[in-house]
């Protein structure tokens, strides 16, 4: 049990190598490890759930591991929370869901060896920005995981992808050399790189001017990462030039875990500012603003993979804007968002994967009439889109219901009011996806119309996962769960630096 | 390449060759590590790809066998890890006695790793000029 | 003041990446702004008088610990210089895949995605 974190990141860099060094001709070796790698994965993030003591109120959980033996100051150590959990959950479920998606969506492409060893890469990336609680760690797992997505965003070679990949390169990297830089000025200060030891520095003495600059480096390279609306020309190009399996990685986990977990990490558990009314505004306003932008840009796109690349923006800035409250039904919502984002936006780009290698195309205006030819993709991509757009029963009517009330409770009815008219004007554009993609008459080729276009066996099966997990991630909010998994997350978040330090036990 | 270079890489190159070897297995008491170890260990092989051509590094040390050596070497790492858990009770615990200071043992288990990520940054960075070069190669067969 | 020319340098290397529009400056200038970072790096472990953190045979461990600079840096320098050389070979690949597919490194030209 008490190494059985380190499996997150060991069991996909491993298994990633083994496919390079063993099966490059062979792929059905690699699809079938990967799959059972990240189901492997799952399960241990669900056993993870178990972990902790409950005390009277809630599960609490803190768990550190020092790497090698090594006594805390010196040495790099794993600490895993009650938010890592939910993460790692959010995390390694999509991934389980994509991987087996692209076992048949992946058969055109060739060397597909690389591609399952570069997203299980990607994978462990990701485990490891959750799990570490170390700056420069923290660091050097980002890049892993944006090094893998930049060669994914490029994977087909064609002169889009590669344009795309290119200009998301570009950004990525201006975004690592502002992290680095301020990882570096917090070393520079306090003279740790430990996340719970540079909290306790900040607690002593105070922020200063160079801490306030290298929180700022920070705050510009994970909105970076983030694409927060200041920051997001990289976004429409590069989650729809990719894969469709990459499209729904990307927009569902690597844009939270890289972007706004390692914020909120940074902002409330080292810098503590979860009380702090400048940053709290920030977050706020960086969050509406991306929320009605992102979706007014949605709104024109007739290309369904941009579109929903303009929707992750857009639903992004909710699970910031409502983290930005401040209170505590805030947090919980903005979390319980991040969760069902991740579930419904890799079900729609899955959706979107399944009718491009059905129609050979992404536009709106050559689809129609699809419904009664692929049932399963057409009956998931309405949930999809109900979720999203905030119907009930859906899961994303819960979360957006409770980021309304936080924001009414918390004073603050004008974002509220953003609240409603973003999620009306999402209704609006999935109106016009479900219309022009299944139901209107059908613009296909006459050929193509007449032929087989369901949707090979494993992509049904990993779409109706989780169709299903659309339906019943509901239940995160009764009592007796909500206690076990979305509270206890946002608690650690607004305890700060303190209950981090006390976590770690120093 | 002209004779100058073809004589020179092949006086030096086996002390570049030795070089990066001692610097990889004495990255624990002097300057050094196994990353410094390893880009000189490919220097010596992209300068005998320089003096001699591509043909004839390739039958010294093939792409394939790179990439190879490469997953092979970081495989390795991760075993090494590994029996850090199974003797140490913690992934990467240093399981080996210490041995005495200013030695070759002296590190216990940093020596392998030291090792390992040599050949694992050889072999990469390698294969990375190899393949740079490989693009022009094609290129220009294309304008032709 | 010598962490302002760092800042300084970094600024060039943006300013190249943000106007210039040929891909091979862009990429120079992304090389530079992770050089800045280097640079600095090294420069947050600077002591004067210092000595090199490796102990030597017969050297007091007392005077050591007291001279030698921090060796941490050095290793955090040394993780970024290679984490950016992949970074730096991956960019120069995709930029002479993106030649091949459109045969040129003018930016203005390779606009087939809309904004």
């Amino acid at each position: 049990m008490s190494n059985l974190p380190v499996l997150f990141v060991i069991l996909p860099l491993g298994f990633g190598f083994l496919y390079i060094l063993l099966a490059r001709r062979r792929p059905f070796v690699s699809e079938m490890g990967s799959v059972a790698v990240t189901l492997t994965l799952f399960m241990l993030s669900l056993i993870l759930i178990g972990a902790g003591y409950f005390d009277g109120q809630q599960v609490i959980r803190s768990f550190n591991l020092n790497m090698g033996g090594w006594a805390l100051p010196m040495g790099i150590n794993i600490y895993l929370d009650s938010l890592t959990v939910l993460m790692l959950i959010i995390v390694n479920m999509i991934s389980f869901t994509v991987i087996l998606y692209s076992v048949n969506y992946m058969k055109k492409y060739s060397s597909r060896s690389y591609f399952y060893a570069l997203i299980l890469f990607m994978l462990a990336g990701m485990n490891g920005i959750l799990l570490t609680g170390d700056l420069f760690n923290l660091y050097v797992f980002l890049e892993l995981a944006s090094v893998s997505s930049y060669i994914l965003v490029s994977f087909g070679v064609e002169a889009e992808e590669l344009e795309a990949a290119f200009k998301y390169l570009v950004m990525g990297a201006i975004a690592s050399a502002l992290i680095l830089l301020g990882v570096i000025i917090i070393y520079l200060v306090s003279g740790t790189l430990n996340i719970a030891y540079a909290a306790q520095f900040i607690q002593e003495y105070g922020m200063n001017r160079a801490l306030y600059f290298a929180f700022s480096l920070l705050l510009m390279g994970f909105s970076l990462k983030a694409a927060l609306i200041p920051f997001h020309a990289w976004l429409p190009d590069a989650h729809p030039s990719a894969p469709a399996p990459i499209s729904a990685m990307l927009s569902g986990v690597v844009i939270k875990v890289l972007g706004v977990y390692a914020l909120l990490r940074v902002g409330f558990n080292l810098f503590d500012l979860g009380n702090d009314p400048y940053f709290l505004n920030l977050l706020l306003v960086v969050g509406g603003i991306s929320l009605i932008i992102g979706v007014l840009l949605a709104l024109y796109q007739w290309d369904i993979k941009r579109l929903f690349a303009y929707h992750s923006i857009s639903q992004m800035g909710y699970v910031v804007m409502a983290i930005g409250l401040g209170t505590g039904l805030g947090m919980v919502a903005g979390l319980f968002h991040l969760f069902n984002h991740a579930v419904f936006k890799s079900l729609l780009f899955l959706n979107s994967g399944a009718l491009e290698t059905a129609t050979g195309t992404r536009s709106l205006k050559k689809m129609g009439g699809l419904a009664r030819k692929m049932p399963v993709t057409a009956v998931t991509s309405m949930i999809g889109s109900l979720s999203i757009s905030g119907i009930p029963p859906f899961n994303g009517f819960w979360s957006k219901l409770m980021i309304i009330f936080a924001a009414v409770l918390a004073g603050q009815p004008f974002y509220a009011l953003l609240a409603v008219i973003g999620s009306v004007l999402t209704l609006a554009s999935f109106m016009k996806v479900q219309r022009y993609a299944f139901w209107d008459k059908c613009r296909l080729d006459k050929k193509i119309y007449e032929s087989d276009l369901t949707a090979p066996i494993f992509m049904r099966v990993s779409m109706l996962i989780l169709a299903v997990f659309c339906i019943f991630l509901s239940f995160l909010i009764l009592p007796g769960i909500y206690r076990l998994i979305l509270s206890p997350a946002s608690l650690d978040l607004l305890q700060g630096a303190a209950g981090y330090i006390g976590g770690v036990g120093l | 390449m002209s004779p100058i270079v073809q004589t020179v890489t092949r006086w030096i190159n086996s002390f570049i060759f030795i070089f990066g070897l001692y610097v990889m297995l004495y990255g624990h008491v002097t300057p050094g590590g196994g990353f410094p170890g390893g880009v000189i260990i490919a220097c010596s092989f992209i300068l005998i790809t320089l003096a001699a051509g591509k043909e004839f590094t390739f039958r010294l040390f093939s792409l394939k066998q790179a990439s190879v050596v490469d997953s092979l070497s970081i495989l390795l790492f991760l075993i090494i890890g590994f029996l850090g858990m199974v003797f140490g009770n913690y992934f990467f615990a240093n399981f080996l006695p210490p041995g005495e200071a200013f030695r070759l043992q002296s590190g216990g288990t940093i020596v392998f790793s030291n090792v390992v990520i040599g050949f694992k940054v050889s072999a990469a960075i390698f294969a990375m000029f190899l393949y740079l070069s490989l693009f022009r190669l094609e290129e220009g067969a294309g304008e032709e | 003041m010598i962490y302002g020319l760092c800042l300084l340098l970094f600024l060039i290397g943006f300013y190249g990446v943000v106007v210039k529009r040929n891909l091979i400056k862009i990429i120079m200038g992304l090389i530079v702004m992770e050089y800045a970072v280097h640079l600095f790096i090294v420069l947050v472990s600077y002591q004067r008088g210092g000595i090199v953190p490796i102990l030597e045979e017969g050297q007091k461990i007392g005077e050591f610990v007291g001279l030698a600079v921090d060796p941490l840096p050095q290793v955090l320098v040394l993780t970024a210089i290679v984490i950016n050389f992949g970074i730096t070979a991956l960019v120069v690949a995709l930029a002479v895949r993106l030649y091949e597919k459109y045969g040129t490194f003018d930016v203005g030209e390779i606009r087939r995605l809309r904004g």
